[in-house]
């Protein structure tokens, strides 16, 4: 069975195609990090020399940080993704648990009317959405993030938790019940920390499209105060294209964040879709 | 009633998807068979929203340019993007690879940044004003060739869909990678102490039993692409230069929302267009499910 791709010459091929597109998947981003902390001059002499001594500079950012509210997007995103992503995992855990363990009139049809949002893009209902929240007077909070994401998030969070929860074996809640342990106390101290890997699984994958969202900030909350990472970058460029020191820290800053989570929780996001996948 | 507890347990879920999902879908939906006259009242007005936007000709020629481009886009995911994660994912499942974790990690990393930001860092890289691509094609000796890409309506469009493929391919690498490691040992196996050769192996045992998790990447790029607003929006504007040429449906849905220039928007006629991208949708996902995954699931073990 190894013989067939051990070959040294067919991997040495394999690596070079792999290592190829690898560098080609990091080119940009290496460029943008190692540009940021270079001196206008240097960005535009040798864009692709790393930051040296005499090159080093660290302006844009200073600039970006004073000039713009960069600390407080990071603050907004950060809440809205946190606030959003504890309702979809509480939420969605519940909802997957009642689902898949009691039978009840219209369990199926529940099931499938959660699982038609992981279909449909609820962007398609932006404009009552927006509507609904000037209504009830939300409009330019992170509450309002919050909500819609939530609402957003949860119909792929009740289908990966329900799997999971399907897998847990019987005899323990059976055996909780004989104790006459009362349902809640079953969901909350013994299937929950039984589905721990998979909350953590959809956590990364809630987290990814909250986070980087344009669409709802611009639209819900574009306000000053209520402005996200991804839209005040866009804003703050929008502003600043020609001053390359700054929008390549603008850039930066925004990406810092993401590689830093990629860095701790990569292996827990690849072994879910993974896993997630084979089933 | 001593099953109360269920109900405890959907409520907030329920809840919350509905009225912040599911009821704004209907609600739009409804709301695209209503006009708005000058002074803000809306009545029901039937069909005559879509009509405009078919018939009238400044509305269907921006609606079927929109229509197009999405498609394009689609098409250049899905004959560009899917294959190459196809064949990243058949690389990364070779048995006794070394480096395969390095490489996945990194290959899926642009997946996760924002497309407004990607959007942006390419902008930079293909612009003529800092030359990156230009003096890193002129080190090939193709410097010749270099065209402000971004900038032209013949070429901006493809190049917004080659920047989007280049940040997502991440995802059909994964799902077909998983739908690889998942194929039983023993066929392979088998087939290789028959004789046959890798090439064949791939073709004849492990493409088809693939092939679910291909029609499911199909269907989610599609979702995806048709919904598709951030890097135009980030790139070029709610306008969609240049002359319109990168315009999708998400794009035309805004303008005709929020309105943009000497047009105000609309709710109702972004209704309109919202509903209409639901139907597209909802033609490739039904497609998906009559057709394809149907005919599918019979390779399925």
């Amino acid at each position: 069975m190894k013989k067939n791709i051990c070959k040294p010459l067919s991997a040495f091929g394999v690596h070079c195609m792999l290592g190829g597109y690898t560098l080609l998947a990091l080119f940009p981003i290496v460029l943008i990090l190692m540009n940021a902390f270079k001196t206008k001059a240097a960005i535009f002499d040798n864009p692709l020399a790393f930051p040296t001594a005499e090159t080093f500079f660290l302006g844009g950012f200073e600039k970006v940080i004073a000039k713009s509210h960069f600390m407080l997007y990071f603050g907004n995103s950060l809440t809205v993704t946190l606030a959003s992503l504890a309702l979809i995992l509480l939420f969605g855990a519940m909802a997957a648990w009642a689902l898949s363990e009691y039978k009840f009139r219209g369990n199926r049809i529940l099931a499938i009317y959660m699982m038609i949002g992981i279909m449909v893009p609820i962007r398609l209902g932006t404009v009552s959405i927006l509507e609904l929240i000037v209504q009830l007077n939300l409009i330019n909070t992170l509450t309002a993030l919050v909500l819609v994401y939530t609402a957003q998030g949860l119909p792929l969070a009740v289908m990966i938790l329900s799997e999971f929860i399907a897998q847990i074996p019987k005899e323990l809640k059976e055996a909780a019940r004989c104790d006459g342990v009362s349902e809640f106390k079953i969901f909350f101290q013994v299937i929950l920390p039984l589905i721990r890997p998979a909350v953590a699984t959809v956590a990364v994958f809630t987290m990814i499209p909250v986070w980087n969202d344009l669409w709802f900030p611009l639209i819900l909350a574009p306000g000053e105060e209520t402005q996200t990472v991804t839209l005040g970058v866009q804003q703050f460029i929008g502003q600043y294209v020609t001053d390359w020191n700054s929008v390549l820290a603008a850039l930066s800053l925004a990406v810092i964040p993401v590689l830093i989570l990629y860095s701790i929780f990569s292996r827990q996001l690849i072994r879910g879709l993974t896993s997630g996948a084979v089933k | 009633m001593k099953r109360w507890h269920i109900v405890l347990f959907l409520a907030p879920a329920v809840l919350i998807y509905s009225v912040f999902s599911a009821l704004p879908l209907l609600d739009t939906l409804r709301l695209g068979f209503y006009a708005t006259n000058d002074a803000g009242a809306s009545h029901f007005s039937g069909l005559s929203n879509y009509l405009t936007i078919l018939t009238d000709p400044a509305w269907s020629s921006a609606f079927w340019n929109a229509m197009c481009n999405n498609f394009k886009f689609f098409l250049i995911h899905l004959l560009i993007q899917n294959p190459i994660g196809l064949i990243l994912a058949t690389f990364l499942s070779l048995k006794g690879l070394k480096f395969a974790r390095q490489y996945r990690t990194f290959i899926f990393l642009p997946t996760l940044l924002s497309v407004v930001i990607i959007g942006f860092i390419w902008q930079l890289i293909l612009s003529p004003l800092w030359g990156v691509s230009e003096s890193m094609m002129n080190f090939v000796g193709l410097g010749a060739y270099f065209q402000p890409w971004l900038g032209e309506e013949g070429s901006a469009l493809i190049t917004l869909a080659l920047i989007s493929v280049w940040q997502f391919v991440g995802i059909p690498m994964m799902l077909i990678y998983a739908a690889l490691l998942a194929v039983p040992e023993d066929i392979v196996e088998a087939a290789y102490v028959e004789g046959a050769s890798s090439w064949r192996i791939f073709w004849e045992i492990k493409l088809p039993l693939i092939l679910p998790t291909l029609g499911l990447v199909t269907i989610l790029t599609y979702v995806g692409n048709f919904n598709a607003f951030d890097l135009i929006y980030s790139v070029k504007g709610a306008i969609a230069g240049p002359n319109y040429s990168t315009d999708i449906l998400g794009t035309l849905f805004y303008r005709t929302f929020f309105g943009y220039q000497s047009q105000i928007g609309s709710p109702t006629m972004g209704a309109a267009v919202a509903t209409l991208m639901f139907l597209v949708i909802l033609c490739g996902v039904g497609a998906y499910f009559y057709f394809v995954q149907r005919k599918l699931t019979r390779y399925e073990l």
